[in-house]
Formats: structure tokens, sequence, C-alpha cells
């Protein structure tokens, strides 16, 4: 599907609450097209539930119904079921998390969903912070990176949400970037074709929160994955499939960037830069990519 | 020919339900609720129950799931027990603020540490600020009428509640009594279809629970406030109902037992107010007049109900529970209810926290020392110093 064919349904209405150059607002547009208006979706705290906008208004145009942080999975169990017994079988079932909500918080219902093969699929938007509470540190916080609970930088790795989330042996999961319209569009179009639990994560780059201009957005998803910092990829029965770069990356037909070109450009790097360059950290954050590499190498290749 | 089932409270609890019909049922096992659980997979392999029942990975995730079937506006039902209670508590009050009539029981269960199984009312007791209608019973008929009373009032438009029915572990949960069943028919009579206020739908792309400013919050507060007010006139109208139609009574707010010329009456709630009428019946052949005023729901509380009651009679209250670093609830709302209304003489008893047995015979001495002792405020009924 080339970006042109793309249509041009829009269910994101005007009027969100959204900050300039938010990532989530950018992935839903796509989202809502691919999943067209039969679709029912599960929000649960997040900045998403502030972008809604004010009761008694909203920027959707599909229904939303708003639970509690940890509990997006299994409300959207409770929704499937609910729309099934009525026969409607038809309608798209989608829980909508951010990071927080789904590597830490969440994941228990997450797991709990995914491994009773709930017929729904979960989307987590990745900005690697909590973002709407004012960039906290969250299990998908890269390493160095500062937010306000990491004051001097995160000493820890992120999780490798793929991981778990494969181990789960879902019949579809997929990463994929706000920066890649048709990756993302094409990605929603196959999870919703496929029964069972589906699972896709979307790299979100959030200005606020990483500290880059909100015009930089989709230059920053872009650097992610050009840098490895980010891969794109889809998981279909039991096996995986890179795509894009990424693919390039795996079979080492393009040599990435330096993992610098990607974090020079964001605040929340900053200190690894200024007033000295931190050369330890920086390595540490190089060499770790390319350990995730090299094993996506051994396993997927 | 009457059809009468011995079995346990949470077989005849889980009875009661399939027999509601509810399209899903998600839930998590806890001891003492154990049982309903299995009963209800045990009705889905033998064809007597239709709907969903999912298999969740926690209590939070079971009260997470019912509130998103509730949402799309088909019946649910639930069941837990102590700390299962409390790890719902969030979507507790998610589920009231919603407005969805979700029914639950709950079998009253001693909250750790240490573990300890057996009855104690502090989990649904600290639960009472969540919206919910709280309803406890005494006698496995009396679990049977209430799950199916409680579809029937909290999908009532006018109450728009989640409804929690309780009752002791192990007195009730785990003893077989006999239960008068419906047929199918009476019970689908009885209930008809659930008619939601709102719910999901792509036909009617509406946005529920998203941010909102204090004067709506307050509205939504104060329209749960007069739903609880309706359920107080509608829980009358559909026990005598169920009475015209199945000539059983269980009591509507309260119960009342031998309360016409009482001079004291005792209150309680759950078994103990099963016991204290074998201890009545006793006292009264000993001269007594005494009579029970069985709380059965605490949320909405019969306030209007006491205070009549404290017109003619001294009140004894038994709690189940202890809000530390205050009373036993009972004991608390009671005279609250009482304020500026009466200045009766009311006595209130710690008895039976760990599930420790309450027997007849201990409500009689209760009711003997609070008769001749002086005036006290919480008496901790047959509190002993052990052994570590």
């Amino acid at each position: 599907m080339a970006i042109k064919d793309i249509p041009d349904t829009e269910c994101v209405l005007s009027g969100s609450a959204a900050c300039p150059g938010c990532p989530a607002t950018m992935a839903l547009r796509t989202v809502f097209k691919a999943l067209g208006k039969n679709t029912v979706m599960i929000v649960p705290a997040c900045c998403t539930a502030v972008i809604e906008s004010l009761y008694p208004k909203t920027c959707f145009d599909i229904p939303v119904m708003n639970i509690a942080f940890e509990a997006a999975a299994a409300g959207a169990s409770g929704v499937e079921a609910g729309l099934r017994m009525q026969g409607k079988k038809d309608t798209t079932v989608v829980a909508w998390a951010g990071d927080g909500g789904t590597y830490d918080i969440g994941i228990q219902a997450l797991s709990g969903a995914i491994e009773r093969q709930t017929n729904f699929i979960y989307i987590c938007y990745n900005n690697q912070i909590y973002s709407n509470t004012g960039i906290q540190r969250s299990g998908a916080t890269p390493l160095g990176a500062w937010t306000t609970t990491t004051v001097g930088g995160k000493t820890e790795n992120r999780k490798e949400m793929g991981d778990i989330i494969r181990a789960h042996h879902i019949p579809y999961a997929a990463q994929t970037c706000v920066s890649y319209p048709e990756d993302l569009y094409n990605k929603v179009k196959k999870a919703k074709s496929i029964k069972g639990s589906k699972y896709i994560e979307i790299l979100a780059p959030c200005p606020p929160g990483w500290r880059f201009p909100m015009e930089k957005t989709v230059e920053m998803g872009t650097l992610a994955v050009e840098t490895g910092a980010w891969a794109l990829y889809e998981f279909e029965n039991e096996k995986m499939t890179f795509n894009g770069k990424s693919k390039l990356l795996l079979e080492k037909k393009l040599k990435p960037k330096p993992i610098e070109e990607w974090i020079k450009y964001q605040g929340r790097f900053k200190h690894l830069f200024t007033p000295v360059r931190d050369e330890k950290t920086l390595k540490s954050i190089q060499d770790n990519t390319d350990i995730i590499w090299e094993r996506y190498r051994s396993c997927y290749l | 020919m009457k059809n009468i089932m011995i079995n346990t409270g949470n077989y005849i609890a889980a009875k009661a339900a399939v027999m509601a019909k509810p399209d899903v049922v998600a839930a998590y096992p806890i001891t003492p609720q154990t049982t309903v659980v299995e009963a209800i997979a045990s009705f889905i392999k033998s064809g007597e129950y239709k709907g969903e029942f999912i298999c969740v990975e926690s209590e939070h995730s079971a009260m997470s799931a019912c509130i998103g079937a509730a949402a799309t506006g088909v019946r649910t039902f639930t069941a837990t027990s102590s700390h299962g209670l409390l790890l719902m508590h969030e979507m507790l009050h998610w589920a009231a603020l919603a407005r969805l009539p979700v029914v639950m029981c709950n079998i009253n269960r001693v909250v750790g540490p240490g573990w300890n199984i057996w009855a104690d009312e502090n989990d649904s007791i600290s639960q009472r600020d969540t919206g919910w209608i709280q309803f406890y019973c005494s006698s496995n008929q009396e679990i049977f009428d209430t799950v199916i009373q409680a579809f029937k009032l909290g999908e009532n438009r006018d109450v728009a509640l989640p409804v929690m029915i309780n009752y002791n572990a192990f007195i009730l949960s785990h003893t077989s009594m006999p239960a008068e069943i419906p047929t199918q028919k009476e019970i689908d009579d009885c209930l008809g279809r659930y008619k939601p206020l709102w719910k999901v739908d792509p036909k009617n792309p509406i946005t529920f629970g998203n941010i909102i400013m204090p004067e709506h919050y307050e509205k939504i507060r104060r329209a749960m406030q007069d739903a609880h007010e309706n359920a107080k006139k509608l829980i009358p109208k559909i026990t005598k109902e169920w009475e015209n139609k199945f000539g059983r009574f269980n009591g509507d707010l309260i119960e009342k037992y031998k309360c016409e010329d009482a001079e004291t009456i005792l209150l309680a709630m759950g078994a103990i107010a099963a016991e204290s009428k074998v201890a009545i019946d006793n006292l009264r052949r000993e001269g007594y007049k005494i009579g029970l005023a069985r709380i059965r729901t605490f949320r909405p509380f019969p306030n209007e109900e006491i205070v009549k009651l404290s017109k003619k009679a001294d009140l004894i209250i038994i709690d189940r529970n202890i809000s530390c670093g205050n009373e036993g609830a009972l004991f608390t709302e009671v005279k609250s209810a009482l304020y500026k209304k009466s200045d009766v003489k009311v006595t209130g008893f710690i008895a039976g926290l760990g599930g420790k047995d309450v027997t007849y015979n201990h409500i009689i001495d209760m009711y003997k020392k609070s008769i001749k002792g002086k005036f006290k405020d919480t008496i901790w009924y047959g509190f002993k110093e052990v052994k570590a």
C-alpha cells in the first residue's frame, strides 16, 4: 500500500488536546484509516486519555472506552466477549496504550489476554517514558536517557518487550514507527485480518519528553530506525521478518548510522555531551545496540 | 411441585448466576470462592450455561473484563473473596462511576496477614465507599434470591449500579442447606432483558470516561447518590414482588424478627444475624423482650428504618469487622443514623473476627452483659490474650 492509496477517512477530529508534533495523534490517524469505523478502542491512562479532549466532547469519531492504567487488555477482553455474545463479530477491538501501561503496570493483564488468545489488537505507542505524568522513566526508557526520575541518565537497559510478546506464541506481532505510515498502515491492516491476539508497537518520538523541536518527530523516528535504536519487523506464524531499512541492517546490506546520530538531537541525552563527553556511557549505548542486532541475526537470519 | 436443591451457598450462588443468563462471567479463583467458579465451569460443560466465561489472570482483570463486557451492553457476573475483592478495589469504583450493573458475590473472608480463610467482614466493609450496593445474606435460599434480585435492582435505569452480594466464608459458602429453585421461565420473566443506560457502539461513537471538569464530576457523584436513594425505594418493591410470586421474603433493607414488642433490638449482618434468631427465641422463652433487625443492605444504609426501631427499643450492634482507630463499622453507621433523632442506648460488640465462632449462646451472653452492664462504647466480646 502506497501512501497515496491510504484512505482519506479521518477519525481523529479537530480539537484534540495533543501537544504540537505529537506522535500519538499522527499514528492514530493512520491506525483508524487501517481499522475503519467499525472499531471500539479501549484506552488506559496515557497521553491519549488527555488528547481525547474534555468531557462532554471528544476528538475521536469511533467509540472509546477509557479504563484504569493497568486494565487495558483485561477491559478489551470483556469488550470483545460482550460484542461477540451479541453476534457483533465484525467489530474490531483495539487496546491503545502507552509504554508505561504496556511494559510496566499493564503487563500482567496484557500477558493474560494474549495467553487466552483474546481476539483483539493491542497497540503500544512507545515514547519511552511516562510522558503524560511529566516524563518519568518506564521499562521502555533507553540506557542513558534523562527523565525526571533518572536525573543523571538511566543506568539500565530498556526491556525487550517484543521478546516477551513472542514468548506467548502470539499469531501476529509487529514493531513499526510513526515515521513510516505505509508500514504502520499495512501492519494494522494485516493484524485486523488475523484472528486471535495481535500486538503492534509503534515507536513514538515525543518532542517534550525527548527534548527535541516539535517539527522533528518524523526525523527522530527515521533516525531511530537508521541507527538501529529501533527495528521494524513482523512476527507471524512464529516467524520473524524484518522490514524496510531494518531488513537491510539485519542482512548487513546497509551499515547502521552511529547511535550518536540519533541521540545527539535529543535533549534527554545532552548530559552525555556537555560539559564533557561521557565516552563510557556513549560506548555502552552503542555496544548494547550492536548486541541486540547480533542477537537478532543469530535468531532470525 | 417445588424444586428444592440441597447444596452449598457457593453452588446455589453459581446456580442463581447462570439462571440469570449473564452473557459474560469473568473470574479468578480464591478460597473460599473457588467452588462458585468451578460450578460455573461445570455448567458450561453440561450446557446449562451458554455465556462466555473468561478465566482471567487476576481479580483486577476479572472486574476490568466485567466492566468491558458490561460497557457493550450485556449482563455480567463475577465472584470473589477477601484479597481478591481488595485487588479489585480500583475497578469497583470504576464500575460504579461508569454506572455498570455488574453483579458479584463476595464470600466474606479474613484479610491477611496472617493467612486465614475463615469468615470476617472487613473485606467488604472496606469497600463501603466504592458506590456498590451491598447485600449481606444469612441463608443459601437468601443467596439465591438475592443474586436474581441483584440483577433486577442493578439493571433498573433509576439505579444502574453494581451490586455485591456478601455471605460468610464456609458458614454459608461451604454449608449445604435447602433452597427452592424457581423454573428458568420464572427467572426469565422476572428479569427480562437488560437495557443499558449507555454502551460502546460503533453506530454511536461516544468517548466514555475522558477528562472531566469539577462541575460535571460532582454531577456524576450526585447522580450516584440519587441512584442509591432510588435503590432504597426499589428494594422493598422487588422483595415484595418476589414474595408475591414465590412466597418467600428475606427482608428488604432490613429483615425484622420479633421486633414488634421488643424493648431491645439486636442489629447484625450475615451469619451472626442468622444465629441471633436462635438466641432471640431462647431469650424470649426466658421472658426477655428482644428482637432482631438484620441489616441486609449496608449500602444503601437503612437510616430511616433504624431511627424507627430506636423509638421503641435500645439497640445492640454486633460487628464482624473493625474499623481500626474507631470501632465496628455497623456501630458507627447506626449511631450516625440516630444523630439528633434518637437518644436511645446503643451498645456495640466486636465479635467473630478471624472466623472466631459466634454461637447463639455467645449472643445471649452479649445481650445479658449489655442490659446489665454500664453503657460502654465498644466491647470486644470474648477477647482473650492468647500466648504466641
